[in-house]
């Protein structure tokens, strides 16, 4: 064996055009990047006060930059599919041949469920959970940082496939007899499972951490029933990784058994099982999506409430529907094999408690109609984005219940319909949730609202592009189409692959708005300032802080009353009020410890997907030796002091009685 | 903690420095609850691949019970050992912590050898987990177990420094707190393996 074990020059695609200019592209970002941080003498601050910090808004922050950065990914990924299937019908070959088509469309779903949707959730959560529950912090502010770390290692993982040797052609369901060794003896595989692994470890981390937060710091007086809406739908999401995740990690390390030391949990040989593997990856899969979504119906209902001024209809009724949606995702799983051929009963029983799950989910639209009813609903980009769901996502679970019938699934499995249907739900659903929420907790994070017009365009070309994207989807699913095609050769086929590309088109154009959005936003963020730190007149205790947030977020943990914690203070008159003096606060100090944790146990994953075995155990070991060097440093914590406290509220509540007069 | 923080009244400030022990064993305790469901799956593909053997040895034809219940007497003593252990270390006697967590240690140790000599002879008679599905999944949720115990090893050598060097302050007490809800987790797991692996294989 090699020092370098398998890898080599032959490694990097430069017979690849396409891969030849993303490198070209990728390094001259860089560089670009590099140099103006140089430029601008950024280095110290970007590493002192982003990296190393163990500030949950800051984390959320970079949490959400990774997923921008990784939608901007998983959507190239997207048009190529597009574009490649608009040409290549009636026998052409289009431009992109089978084995480069597969990588695409295995990243496509890996990054935008895992490296985009996930930090993009975990994001939101990580800037406001801990404000919404009166927290300074959460419980484990060094884990929080080695979570982000440990996302960030599985994207940079996954994004260095495309530099050296290949990504998986599976799927990104990696099913086996296909992802094991006989069929994919590249390296392709192991960047999904080592991708995954370490990325799944660290939302495995951030769970317990935010239930610890959730449980054991909430301000006096907050009983669970008096939580923000938002925080619980995470709350139950958080319930959902720490009893899900497990099960990938531990079928993932079965499919590394099997690959690596000739294990038989899924072969076809040896009395492996390949529907094992199938089970178990959906007994997480499923949950996965709830994950996804629960936080955004949170993030809605914050909204909703916001906006039409009223308390949430049905408050109650909406934790326990988002309870009975969690449980319930736990005993649906086989739906997405109803083909493997179980009995009758078996089907009939998955079937029904798919179709069951409508019920609390109708429940929380009913909720959210019933609050605008009789509201003043102002209209604006969090509110578009809101409606737009409301629309869309009741297509797509409609189209669900549909799927849900076993005898419709053995027509429509792995069929277009079939994408169509979870786009439907997972972008009108989740990503619809989570731009609503980036709009709407933009001026809390970064002291600037957003530009209306920009958004605004960017919410039409969005919605209009994903009807316009998917809904061909569901024609085509009827007409026989199935799934990972990379051509075709049917004449009826071809007019809705054109329309699908010109609807993906049209999103591409709703992502352009959102960046020219972000630019003109910052180019007016004088005019855009958020004096008040409570903007749109929120309900919950994050708009009591300023915008951004103090470092503490609260100088003084307020008393809770009420569900709307934050009007009911405004109610009561006590607000914006600079206490005569200020006790110290005693809060976490940075650390190098979660990045450099990063680093090595990347280098751990790398050397493990291409045998490099010594700079394995490099990696390893380093990583155990960072983390008990942090354990046993005395240096963590220090205190606020009064002065500087007394100074900072002071500074707040003059801006905030300013934005109020104006 | 720095020179700073020496100018405050640390009694003043008690009720907002929430008890930060408490949080880290309830954390760690939900973080052995995921690990346990780790051990589930495992568990629950060892089920559906048992009889899968591929023409080769059963679980009949390779469990030695008598051999297994001397390992599994093992753990179960390292388990009572390291409680009295805790309750050296709740009565901040150093000298027994250091002692119990010591025996502690070998029978932990002692257990791992058992088992290492049980694979390795396993794969001498080219019964490795290569040989079928069943042997895969006995080797994986065995090893996997093995695995935690290793580390559970390694976290009790960091801890017997610390005490030797540090004494028994909160953060260490609590650190051996978590520590033995580990030890004593992986006890109930073990039983758990025994049971289903060995008993009801040799049966």
């Amino acid at each position: 064996m090699s020092f370098l074990g398998k890898l080599s020059i032959d490694a990097i695609p430069f017979h690849e055009p396409i891969l030849v200019f993303t490198m070209g592209a990728i390094a001259i970002g860089g560089i670009a990047l590099f140099a103006l941080i140089t430029k601008y003498k950024k280095w110290g601050v970007l590493w002192t006060e982003w990296i190393t910090s163990v500030d949950h808004k800051r984390l959320g922050i970079m949490y959400i930059l990774l997923a921008l950065v990784m939608l901007f990914r998983g959507f190239s990924d997207a048009i190529m599919m597009r574009s490649q299937l608009a040409l290549a019908t009636s026998g052409a070959p289009g431009y992109l041949p089978p084995e480069h088509y597969d990588q695409i469309f295995t990243a496509h779903g890996v990054i935008m469920i895992i490296f985009m949707a996930m930090p993009f959730m975990v994001g939101l959560m990580n800037i406001i959970l801990p404000l919404q529950i009166g927290a300074r912090d959460v419980a484990f502010p060094f884990l929080n940082n080695l979570s982000f770390w440990l996302t960030a290692s599985g994207a940079i993982l996954i994004n260095m496939s495309l530099i050296f040797g290949e990504f998986a052609k599976t799927g990104w369901v990696a099913y086996p007899p296909l992802s094991e060794l006989t069929f994919s003896p590249g390296v392709g595989v192991d960047y999904y499972i080592w991708a995954l692994q370490i990325s799944g470890l660290g939302t495995l981390l951030t769970s317990v951490n935010f239930l610890v937060t959730v449980l054991k710091m909430r301000a006096p007086g907050m009983t669970l029933m008096k939580m923000p809406i938002f925080t619980w739908t995470c709350t139950w999401a958080n319930i959902l990784i720490a009893a899900s995740f497990p099960i990938l990690t531990a079928v993932l390390t079965m499919l590394t058994l099997d690959r690596y030391l000739g294990f038989h949990f899924f072969t076809n040989d040896g009395g492996g099982n390949a529907m094992m593997y199938i089970n178990l990856f959906w007994a997480w899969g499923h949950p996965e999506v709830y994950i996804l979504v629960l936080p955004a119906f949170g993030i809605f209902s914050e909204i909703i409430s916001t906006f039409t001024s009223k308390r949430l209809f049905g408050y109650t009724s909406m934790v326990y529907a988002s309870g009975a949606i969690s449980i319930l995702g736990f005993i649906v799983w086989l739906h997405h094999f109803f083909t493997m051929g179980s009995s009758a009963n078996v089907n009939a029983f998955f079937g029904m408690m798919t179709m069951v799950i409508a019920v609390p989910t109708g429940v929380k639209l009913f909720n959210w109609l019933f609050t605008i009813y009789r509201g003043r609903l102002r209209i604006t980009v969090p509110v578009l984005w809101t409606l737009g769901f409301m629309v869309t996502f009741t297509v797509g679970g409609m189209t669900g219940v549909l799927l849900a019938i076993p005898g419709a699934d053995y027509v429509l499995h792995n069929s277009l319909f079939l994408i169509a249907h979870f786009h439907n739900t997972i972008i009108g659903g989740a990503v619809f949730g989570y731009l609503a929420g980036f709009s709407f907790w933009f001026p809390k994070a970064m002291g600037f609202k957003l530009n209306e017009r920009w958004g605004k365009g960017a919410f039409w070309c969005w919605i209009i592009g994903f009807f316009v994207a998917f809904m061909p989807l569901y024609v085509l699913g009827f007409l026989g189409m199935t799934r990972r095609l990379n051509h075709t050769n049917n004449p009826d086929w071809n007019i809705w692959l054109y329309i699908a590309m010109v609807g993906a088109v049209i999103i591409m154009f709703g992502i352009i708005c959102q960046v020219i959005q972000l630019y003109v936003s910052f180019r007016d963020r004088e005019a855009l300032d958020d004096k008040t730190g409570d903007p749109w007149n929120g309900h919950t205790l994050e708009w009591a802080t300023s915008s951004p947030p103090q470092s503490y977020n609260f100088a003084e943990i307020p008393h809770i009353d009420d569900i709307d914690a934050w009007t009911d203070m405004k109610e009561k008159g006590q607000v914006y009020q600079t206490q005569a003096s200020y006790e110290p606060i005693h809060m976490p100090k940075n650390t190098t410890a979660g990045v450099f944790m990063g680093i090595t146990l990347t280098a751990f994953c790398f050397a493990m997907i291409w045998h490099i075995w010594w700079l394995a155990i490099v990696g390893l070991v380093g990583g155990i030796a960072v983390f008990i060097q942090r354990c046993y440093s005395k240096y963590v914590d220090f205190y606020v002091q009064p002065q500087e406290i007394l100074a900072t509220e002071k500074a707040h509540n003059l801006s905030a009685s300013k934005g109020i007069n104006a | 903690m720095s020179t700073v923080s020496a100018q405050i009244d640390t009694k003043a400030v008690s009720h907002e420095h929430h008890d930060a022990s408490g949080d880290t064993i309830f954390g760690f305790w939900l973080y052995l609850m995921t690990d346990c469901l780790l051990f589930a799956s495992f568990f629950a593909t060892y089920a559906v691949l048992f009889m899968n053997t591929a023409g080769g040895v059963s679980g009949k034809d390779i469990f030695e019970l008598d051999f297994v219940a001397v390992e599994t007497a093992a753990l179960l003593i390292s388990s009572i050992t390291f409680g009295f252990a805790m309750i050296a270390a709740q009565g901040q006697k150093k000298g027994w912590t250091l002692n119990w967590l010591l025996i502690t240690f070998c029978l932990g140790a002692s257990f791992i050898a058992m088992e290492l000599y049980e694979f390795t002879h396993l794969i001498e008679h080219g019964n490795g987990p290569q040989g079928s599905a069943f042997l895969s999944s006995f080797f994986a949720l065995v090893g996997l177990h093995g695995l935690h115990v290793t580390a559970g090893l390694i976290w009790m050598t960091v801890m017997m420094i610390e005490v030797a060097r540090r004494g028994l302050g909160n953060a260490t007490v609590t650190r051996l707190s978590c520590l033995s809800l580990f030890w004593h987790f992986l006890d109930i797991i073990w039983i758990c393996v025994f049971t289903v692996v060995y008993l009801m294989g040799a049966m």
